[in-house]
């Protein structure tokens, strides 16, 4: 058994909301640099000039890359063997919110009743928090903000087992295509498959933690992601949705076992700045 | 002629913005307002109550931002371009008040564009995600109305150089549309 107090889970939350919203990850930022030699659309090409620019100032002046700072989703892997004192997980895990968007000017976006009162609770709390019991005694923090232009773009069926990958394909495509010009191309695209419409929802956003353009382990999930990649870009949308050939910088599947009469899919949408940080206790 | 960036300072004239086409590269310097979800219905419905609006929307541009709070110094946080589509159902009345242009990022609705080629306003496109890049452009920020609404309160900007593409121009022309038609290849 290995305690860990809560005040480092502030602490470590409280920093990661600055970087993930400062520091475009150095995967992304490869990713972005590559399409920017790909696209063949002088504008595209200059747009992501631009955003490699943004990210460069957003480093450099700590100042977050895009005015959506967004509602921060906290994935937490925390060891069987790992004893938290000194408080509760999820209020630390909001006090670290609170301190990082204060000291980080970054922008607070949380209404707290969604259909009436739409009040801002002004300190951009409550996170949405995920816990998952691993084996071991470490507790690791993804922190991920997510603002709406992507995420209000996302879209979820409930496929027959008959449509099978052309149907998810397809699904994909029409969600990206739907989405044009709003999501912020280019994007990075989770699709969750399997498991029953709340799960295949988690593991396409839990897709989007993976680092940029990395496959799937099993390889015809692995081909289906490059099918479906290929696809998107044909699609023309382009950097801003301007035109051209880079829509999306990956698509990243993530699977799990799903009942004999289903096939769900998800398909959660990520800005170019595809932002997340992570750090282990 | 699609290389040429116009430069421009509101009130912007009626002909003026009919000059535009998508495409187009603009440069704003000068005052604009910022208006997103929450201010939009506020104006909407005090003009639908017949009350007069915080600010005299004639000539005038909306921003379609929610920027970040300012550090010290700062004029302004990271101040990009939100999705200009969840202000759809609101655009066509502020177009008929005199509405000249509106400055976002993503797709608008059929309803807007009618508006636009009716009573003479253009849809302006700002880089979305360069928030960082384009507070540069903002040299003032004063909050000039609903302040309860924080972020989404009605800002005064005065911007310098503000870079922007022509999105939709009044003939109803595309941007996106057109981008998108040039590099589509036939889905397999």
């Amino acid at each position: 058994m290995r305690e860990i107090h809560v005040r480092s889970v502030t602490e470590a939350v409280r920093d990661l909301c600055l970087t993930a919203n400062c520091d475009l990850p150095p995967d992304v930022a490869a990713a972005l640099a590559r399409a920017r030699e790909a696209e063949e659309s002088p504008l595209g090409k200059q747009i992501l000039e631009e955003l490699l620019e943004n990210a460069a100032i957003a480093r450099q002046d700590r100042m977050p890359m895009c005015q959506d700072t967004g509602v921060v989703h906290v994935f937490v892997e925390l060891g069987q063997d790992v004893h938290l004192t000194g408080g509760h997980l999820k209020a630390a895990i909001d006090e670290g919110v609170r301190q990082g968007y204060e000291a980080g000017y970054l922008r607070k976006s949380v209404v707290d009743d969604p259909i009436f009162r739409r009040a801002n609770t002004q300190d951009n709390t409550p996170a949405i928090v995920y816990i998952d019991i691993v084996p071991g005694d470490r507790l690791s923090l993804a922190v991920v903000p997510k603002g709406t232009g992507s995420e209000n773009m996302s879209g979820l069926k409930l496929l027959t087992p008959a449509q099978g990958a052309r149907g998810i394909r397809d699904f994909v495509v029409e969600v990206v295509d739907r989405a044009g010009s709003n999501p912020c191309p280019p994007v990075v695209v989770g699709v969750g498959v399997g498991g029953m419409m709340d799960r295949a929802a988690l593991l396409s956003k839990k897709a989007l933690l993976r680092e940029v353009g990395t496959a799937h382990p099993d390889p015809s999930t692995a081909a289906l992601e490059r099918e479906i990649l290929q696809a998107v870009n044909d699609l023309g949308i382009g950097p801003a949705g301007l035109g051209g050939r880079i829509t999306a910088l990956a698509v990243h599947i993530e699977t799990a076992p799903t009942h004999i009469g289903a096939l769900p899919v998800a398909v959660n949408l990520q800005c170019h700045a595809a932002r997340h940080a992570e750090r282990m206790l | 002629m699609k290389d040429r960036t116009i430069r421009v300072t509101p009130p912007l004239s009626e002909e003026e913005v009919r000059a535009m086409r998508a495409g187009e590269r603009v440069s704003i310097t000068g005052v604009i307002y910022t208006a997103r979800d929450a201010a939009h219905k506020r104006l909407v419905e005090a003009s639908q109550r017949g009350e007069p609006l915080p600010v005299d929307l004639a000539g005038q541009i909306i921003y379609y931002v929610g920027p970040c709070p300012a550090r010290p110094g700062q004029a302004i946080g990271s101040a990009g371009p939100t999705t200009s589509g969840r202000m759809d159902t609101y655009a066509p009345t502020l177009i008929e008040l005199g509405l000249r242009a509106m400055l976002g990022k993503g797709l608008r609705s059929p309803a807007v564009v009618e508006a636009m080629k009716r009573h003479g306003s253009v849809y302006l496109a700002a880089t979305g995600g360069a928030g960082a890049l384009l507070a540069r452009q903002i040299m003032r920020a004063d909050v000039i109305a609903y302040p309860d609404l924080g972020p989404e309160a009605i800002h005064r900007l005065e911007v310098r150089d503000f870079p922007a593409i022509v999105a939709i121009d009044t003939l109803g022309n595309d941007m996106y549309a057109e981008g998108k038609r040039r590099y589509a290849r036939p889905q397999k």
